[in-house]
């Protein structure tokens, strides 16, 4: 029988489009699997708990029922898969008189609406790199002065960006503010995130480095404004990221800094764990919580199935990009808590806020399996059990 | 873009239907379906050992392992026949009859000690020793009745576990 091996250093299939990734660089710190234990335990604990009442050994042991019905029941439905699932839009077209109204509907979205957001972002984008490139080769030695108005370029063209896709962006919440020692945290939906946000206030934001023009722009462009890159692909770099970030935050000139920290693109329905690492920067953390409006397009970028190109495609073709957008207020981190139940804490606040449901994976359970000990603590929890009755019935 | 039931034709939905015996209602295939090709994600008409694995609630399940050579490589129809044990329509024998399966690796219609240590092993992992595994097995085969180096069928399963409930079934969520 062929076994399938999950060791870590296996490479798995479903790869992310242009970089391929080794698995074993994924693997959350020891902190984070037992918090991941104990939300799991916490989920699947309801279902197949085993049966005190049953007083025979073999029964016990050849009665593998619920551990067989907690397999069935994760094939045919799990939480994980459901947070990056987009659902299929239900197709209302189907009369002698909505359909002609929905190919009108059409011929607008493609034939006037995307030619005219086409040239609009064309126009942003000279307009922006005509101002951008001669002001941040030209300007030296005036530092602030260049910074500002690359600042004010960036916003701008995000702004563009934004009306190229009929953005509908309503803001709550005092808007944030150029300090030191804070740091923003959203939850994560697509790229366009950070350009909604960006469109606000210029954040220096920590990005995976990408292939293609995006890689481009991160390299010219964003570098003006502080971001700060990192590789999945190199696992040495997170302590290297970790120092560039503690410096980002502690001085007063950068740019606030926006982390993600599920760490990948989810369906806007779910919330996934929070990564630690910008809870433990000892600085307020101010959480912003972002929700869009399914009805007039789903905005969430599944990065395996379309490249970024496409889903910007998607989004120019659709009637609207419709969202919410609100900023939280500022948390730090209380005497006894842990970075960990820090996140979890704002994990919360943000879920509760943008009306999402939080599950207790880990979104980089997209790139690894789950860790052997959450099947090991299973499989102790059998094994006292089978323990205590075979030493009840040694003492009969 | 996604599957929706206008993959299936009627006609489809009943061939499965039968071939499961109606343990599932209609809309359930249906949801199965936009399950299946959730799961079977390059499109080839299984799902492979790869792609259950990408479950992580699958994959942490003492016995995954077990289950995968059940379950991989089906198509649709046979996919629903194996999961039709866990239906609440499913009786008692045919929920046996896969607990057996689970067991029979060799299949040859009988379960044998080895048989049954190796599930255990599966089972316990490294929190029984080798000495204690012996000891659970024999136990447990001496209380139903057999002697310890006996081999099980399937009515023998039937006999031992018809006492106690059981707890095998699976909701299908329709949407």
């Amino acid at each position: 029988m062929k076994k399938v091996q999950w060791t870590l250093d296996e490479k798995l299939d479903g790869v992310d489009r242009g970089t391929g990734r080794d698995a074993s660089l994924f693997k959350p710190s020891n902190s984070e699997i037992n918090l991941y234990q104990r939300h799991v335990e916490d989920l699947l604990s309801d279902s197949a708990c085993k049966n005190d009442e049953v007083e025979s050994l073999s029964v016990n042991v050849l009665d593998i029922s619920p551990i067989l019905s907690e397999a069935a029941s994760a094939i045919i439905d799990d939480s994980f898969t459901r947070c990056f699932k987009s659902n299929p839009t239900e197709p209302w077209n189907w009369n002698i008189y909505l359909f002609p109204l929905w190919c009108l509907g059409v011929i607008v979205r493609y034939g006037i609406l995307f030619p005219i957001r086409l040239v609009l972002l064309f126009l942003g984008w000279i307009i922006f790199l005509g101002l951008f490139l001669p002001v941040h080769f030209g300007i030296k030695g005036h530092d602030e002065v260049r910074r500002s108005i690359e600042r004010g370029l960036v916003e701008f063209m995000c702004g563009v960006f934004v009306a190229s896709w009929t953005g509908v962006v309503r803001y709550h919440g005092p808007r944030p503010s150029r300090r030191a020692k804070q740091v923003f945290v959203a939850n994560h939906t697509s790229m366009i995130d950070f350009i909604i946000l960006e469109q606000m206030t210029a954040f220096a934001v920590i990005m995976q480095k990408h292939p293609g023009w995006v890689g481009l722009l991160q390299k010219t462009v964003l570098e003006s404004l502080g971001c700060i890159w990192f590789d999945r692909t190199e696992s040495k770099d997170r302590l290297v990221v970790s120092q560039k970030l503690k410096r980002h935050v502690e001085s007063e000139d950068s740019n606030p800094l926006l982390i993600f920290p599920e760490g990948t693109c989810v369906n806007n329905e779910y919330c996934v764990m929070f990564k630690k690492g910008a809870f433990e920067l000892d600085c307020a953390v101010c959480p912003i919580a972002i929700k869009y409006n399914k009805i007039f397009v789903d905005a969430f970028w599944n990065s395996k199935k379309q490249s970024f190109t496409v889903h910007l495609i998607q989004l120019m073709t659709s009637w609207a990009v419709v969202c919410d957008v609100w900023y939280l207020e500022p948390q730090t981190i209380q005497p006894g808590e842990t970075p960990i139940d820090f996140a979890e804490r704002v994990r919360g606040m943000i879920a509760n806020r943008a009306g999402i449901k939080k599950v207790p994976w880990d979104g980089y359970l997209k790139y690894y399996r789950p860790s052997i000990k959450l099947t090991e603590k299973k499989q102790q929890k059998f094994a006292n059990a089978v323990l205590q009755r075979l030493g009840h019935s040694l003492q009969c | 873009m996604g599957n929706t039931s206008s993959m299936l034709t009627q006609y489809d939905i009943e061939e499965v239907q039968n071939h499961c015996n109606n343990r599932f209602t209609q809309r359930e295939i249906v949801s199965l379906y936009q399950r299946f090709c959730a799961l079977d994600r390059s499109g080839k008409g299984y799902i492979s050992a790869d792609e259950f694995m990408s479950v992580p609630e699958f994959a942490v399940n003492p016995l995954s392992q077990r289950l995968l050579g059940m379950l991989e490589g089906l198509n649709f129809k046979e996919f629903v026949e194996v999961l039709s044990a866990f239906s609440p329509l499913a009786t008692i024998e045919e929920k046996l009859n896969f607990i057996f399966k689970v067991y029979d690796i060799r299949n040859n219609g009988k379960v044998s000690r080895e048989d049954i240590l190796r599930v255990l092993c599966d089972l316990s992992g490294n929190f029984l020793t080798d000495d204690q595994r012996q000891a659970v097995v024999t136990q447990a085969l001496e209380e139903s009745g057999y002697s310890k180096d006996d081999s099980l069928t399937p009515e023998d399963f039937l006999k031992i576990l018809q006492k106690g409930s059981l707890k095998m079934e699976v909701e299908v969520p329709i949407d």
